[in-house]
């Protein structure tokens, strides 16, 4: 029995614990916005913010999670006013879009430390999420449009 | 599978194959007056629902449909895998309706023959369909003129329209469109023949930015991908495939397996039959109650294969023997002038072979689909880039008719072409068939990349007699490669006349003496289309020999290149012994013209601003032109080396013509994203085989590109023209491997022949 808060919601899981999260919240709580992408923590598909920590849900045990907040991209802001989610829009990133949930949690934790990300710091950072449309360039400008997003207007 | 079904798939199957190359002519121009009944979303309950256009009272076509309350319904037929096309097609509909984009709503089609072809690969959705989406808009814009000239009682021909409205300017009077509808509704269709479409400087959306119509889901995560369908009483399935291909059964162990808990039991599935087409490989097929249940037991899973004879299949030696296959003379392809009397004249000859490996589409999706098979009939939900050869197949495979098969295309996450093919749609199709319940069928990655419809390992050779300052005045080709035609023939060692015409029969330089041959090669893995399919390998070697050809002569490489195509004209490929394709393409309305060619190549010089920096000591740049799928596009990349014997691509600057630009925006993406797959096909794009068993598992081991090491900046540029809309999901890739070695070795001094090349010893 883990008990655990996803996107403001406490939950209760009476399952298999070494279950990744990812299945959980793709198959029991229905939040597809999670996307398995590789099951092996290499491509950053399934990110989401375990206590504000960008982790891949496909590496993350349900046993691990117990008392602990889970964010998903359905919790990351109430109607997709995040400054990430408008940069996005901004910058058209998305093509085919599936990777790109997880694109942006990942940016979102990188802009909760580094503020003002310079391109190395993006790069190193955004290097565990793979998009096989190549949308690198237009990323790289949403999270800086992002970054440059006065505070008192973000989410 | 019984011979009868056995037939049946083959025909419908193999019509898809012909029908990339040879299909030219659509009945989707023609108004069709809807009688068939859809869902009005992808995931509705109920297939009987029709779409919201075709319930719509203004409904002059299968594609459109204008309600009373003013909104404007427009039906997608094609699939959504990235390339804008759900946003694009009802653009053009839109702007021939002068309709107000806030009050236009997409639907998705569902499989059916009505809606014309829905194989959305070839690039053609926009060549194909932009005539049909005008005639949508046009349609139902002369209904509404005619309704509100009716009314007003003036002549149709001095009212105009803007922005949802029709407008009588010299009374200045005006009428919402949905205002009209209960009396445009009322009017026949417009004779197709006498429709008018707006001048191109009233265009109101038509090459204008706009940003996709899903986006607003893609960020929120409320997207729907395959993966994300789910129904009551679904089980999950994951299968166990034959690690050789055609492999079958020895002995199987589920014991283990049983005990994981949520697995409900395991299914063993039959070998497809030799031609193995769009068919399910086989395996054993693992239900449970969730995806990780699965996942589990099929870890838990015992099976000794029967691998059969393509385990003799190991990629070091076969790429050998490619080689070796084009140093000989093969099938002819080309022939025009006289290659061998230019050859013995004994004056300077060059010649260089040129290799590449398998690769992979890995789709960020992997191949998932549900289906739900109840009474004899059968509903299936998947990304698929077809989904009527999703019909045709699994009506084949479960015996029942196509029109009892129902398919809901969803969002698609990457397709490449490798989505095209069905096979994992009926897997769940089978499944759920057996299982009396639905099936939601997920591959993993490793399934993925163990299993595709592989892009084929290739060797070219070229070899040109040249005069003195050069330039060729022979030039012989010779290309060997796993044929896509074996998917659909079994045995098959040469290609469809169609895989050969990708860059390779249609080099569209001006030399007077050309021949291209052709090599046989086995298959031994399923070979597909990938993104540019053949165009890809081809377009390296020649465009790598052309650069080759330059450095010999001493020459600048733009400059040399631009003398080899010439002042550009059409190229009559006919004339030339050639069963030329041109990608289903009519020739005379989508004439392979080199002066287009020629006018990329020199605006990517001007934008690159080629030769103002001197390539050497670790930087260079690289560029190469190429015709494909209608469009044509220049790329000039640059490359740094790193010092360690890798590199950088710090910038690329892409050209396209792809005549009219319906939506700058997502050709600019395309071309990017065609940089960047480019890249990493040519660095690090490797598929290795070794006793038929594929050795890459997951991204660690076929590496793609990544933020840190994809090209930093592309720029996009277009050459705008008047010319027909033709594609650009594809034609980026291939000019972009080709620059990428020639900057290479301008930066390195290496000269690489065999692809990938993260693999070859720089500088």
């Amino acid at each position: 029995m883990v008990t655990l808060n996803v996107n403001g919601t406490a939950r209760t899981f009476d399952g298999d614990e070494d279950m990744p999260l990812l299945w959980y919240l793709r198959d029991d709580l229905r939040l597809t916005g999670t996307r398995f992408g590789c099951g092996a923590g290499l491509c950053g598909a399934c990110t989401v913010h375990v206590n504000g920590a960008a982790v891949r849900a496909c590496q993350t045990p349900l046993k691990s999670l117990a008392g602990k907040k889970v964010v998903t991209i359905e919790g990351l802001s109430a109607d997709g006013s995040h400054p990430l989610q408008r940069a996005w829009a901004q910058h058209n990133v998305a093509q085919c879009g599936y990777c790109q949930t997880g694109q942006i949690m990942q940016a979102a934790a990188l802009l909760d430390k580094t503020p003002n990300p310079a391109d190395a710091d993006i790069d190193r950072v955004m290097a565990g999420n793979i998009c096989r449309c190549g949308t690198y360039q237009r990323i790289r400008a949403a999270i800086k449009t992002a970054a440059a997003t006065p505070k008192g207007t973000r989410a | 599978m019984s011979p009868a079904s056995h037939s049946l798939i083959r025909d419908a199957v193999q019509n898809v194959s012909r029908r990339r190359f040879l299909e030219g002519v659509l009945s989707a121009g023609a108004l069709v007056v809807a009688a068939q009944v859809f869902p009005e979303s992808a995931w509705a309950q109920d297939a009987a629902v029709r779409t919201r256009a075709q319930a719509s009272p203004l409904n002059p076509t299968v594609y459109l449909g204008v309600d009373t309350d003013g909104t404007v319904y427009i039906v997608t037929h094609r699939s959504e895998m990235g390339t804008g096309i759900r946003t694009t097609l009802p653009l053009v509909a839109a702007d021939e309706l002068d309709a107000d984009w806030k009050r236009c709503t997409i639907e998705q089609g569902l499989g059916d023959a009505k809606y014309g072809d829905q194989n959305t690969d070839g690039s053609r959705s926009v060549r194909d369909f932009y005539d049909a989406f005008r005639r949508a808009g046009a349609s139902a814009r002369a209904m509404l003129v005619s309704a509100a000239a009716a009314q007003w009682s003036v002549p149709a021909s001095e009212c105009t329209t803007a922005n949802h409205e029709v407008v009588h300017r010299a009374s200045n009077r005006r009428l919402g469109y949905g205002a009209l509808v209960p009396a445009a509704a009322k009017l026949p269709a417009p004779d197709p023949d006498t429709l008018r479409f707006k001048a191109r400087d009233a265009w109101t959306f038509v090459g204008k930015e706009r940003e996709i119509y899903d986006l607003g889901d893609i960020v929120t995560g409320k997207a729907q991908f395959g993966l994300d369908v789910f129904r009551d009483g679904m089980v999950h399935a994951s299968v166990e495939h034959p690690p050789v291909l055609g492999g079958t059964i020895k002995s199987m162990n589920d014991t283990e397996t049983k005990k994981v808990r949520g697995v409900q039991q395991t299914v063993a599935l039959d070998t497809f039959t030799a031609p193995h087409m769009f068919q399910p490989l086989g395996g054993v097929a693992v239900i449970a109650d969730s995806t990780w249940a699965a996942l589990q037991g099929r870890k838990r899973l015992s099976v000794e294969w029967n691998d059969g004879p393509h385990a003799s299949y190991t990629s070091d030696a076969f790429t050998q023997q490619l080689a070796a296959t084009v140093q000989k003379p093969g099938k002819m392809c080309r022939d025009h002038g006289n290659v061998e009397t230019e050859f013995a004249k004994g004056g300077r000859v060059i010649e260089a072979t040129y290799t590449t490996p398998m690769a992979a589409h890995a789709s960020m999706e992997p191949p998932a689909a549900v289906a739900e098979f109840v009474n004899g009939k059968v509903t299936i939900w998947a990304p698929t880039q077809d989904p009527q050869t999703v019909q045709a197949t699994v009506a084949a495979l479960t015996g029942i008719d196509k029109k009892d098969v129902t398919v809901h295309v969803t969002l698609l996450g990457g397709g490449f072409g490798r989505k095209s093919k069905p096979d994992y749609c009926a897997e769940a199709a089978v499944l759920s068939k057996k299982l009396g319940k639905p099936v939601k069928v997920t591959w993993t990655r490793e399934d993925d990349l163990k299993f595709d419809f592989y892009h084929a390992a290739a060797a070219v050779y070229h070899k040109a007699a040249v005069d003195g300052r050069g330039k060729p005045t022979a030039w012989l080709s010779r290309s060997a490669f796993q044929p896509i035609q074996s998917t659909f023939e079994a045995g098959a060692v040469y290609p469809d006349s169609g895989e050969l015409d990708l860059g390779f029969t249609d080099l569209p330089y001006d030399v007077p003496n050309i021949r291209a041959e052709n090599g046989p090669a086995d298959a031994h893995v399923r070979i597909g289309w990938f993104r540019a399919v053949t165009n890809n390998f081809h377009v390296f070697a020649s465009g790598s020999f052309a650069d080759e050809l330059a450095h010999a002569a001493g020459r600048d490489p733009l400059e040399f290149l631009l003398d080899l195509i010439g002042p550009g004209h059409v190229l009559d490929l006919k004339a030339q012994n050639t069963k030329y394709q041109n990608y289903g393409a009519p020739l005379d309305k989508y004439p392979l013209d080199t002066r287009r060619l020629r006018r990329v190549l020199e605006v990517a010089a001007e934008k690159a601003a080629w030769g103002k920096r001197k390539s050497g000591s670790g930087w260079g740049m690289g560029i190469t032109a190429h015709y494909s799928f209608n469009s044509y596009v220049a790329s000039a990349v640059e490359v740094e080396m790193d010092g360690k014997g890798g590199f950088r691509v710090p910038r690329v600057h892409q050209v396209v013509d792809c005549g009219v630009v319906i939506n700058p925006d997502r050709v600019r993406a395309q071309m990017e994203g065609a940089a960047v797959m480019g890249v990493g096909l040519a660095r690090t794009g490797e598929i290795t085989a070794l006793n038929g068993r594929i050795q890459q598992s997951n991204f660690h081991q076929f590496r793609v590109p990544r933020m840190n090491d994809a090209p930093v900046q592309v720029d996009v540029h277009f050459v705008e023209s008047g010319n027909l809309p033709t594609g650009v999901g594809e034609p980026g890739v291939p000019p972009v491997v080709a620059a990428l070695g020639n900057a290479v070795f301008a930066a390195s001094g290496t000269r690489v022949r065999a692809l990938p090349l993260a693999k070859a010893k720089l500088g």
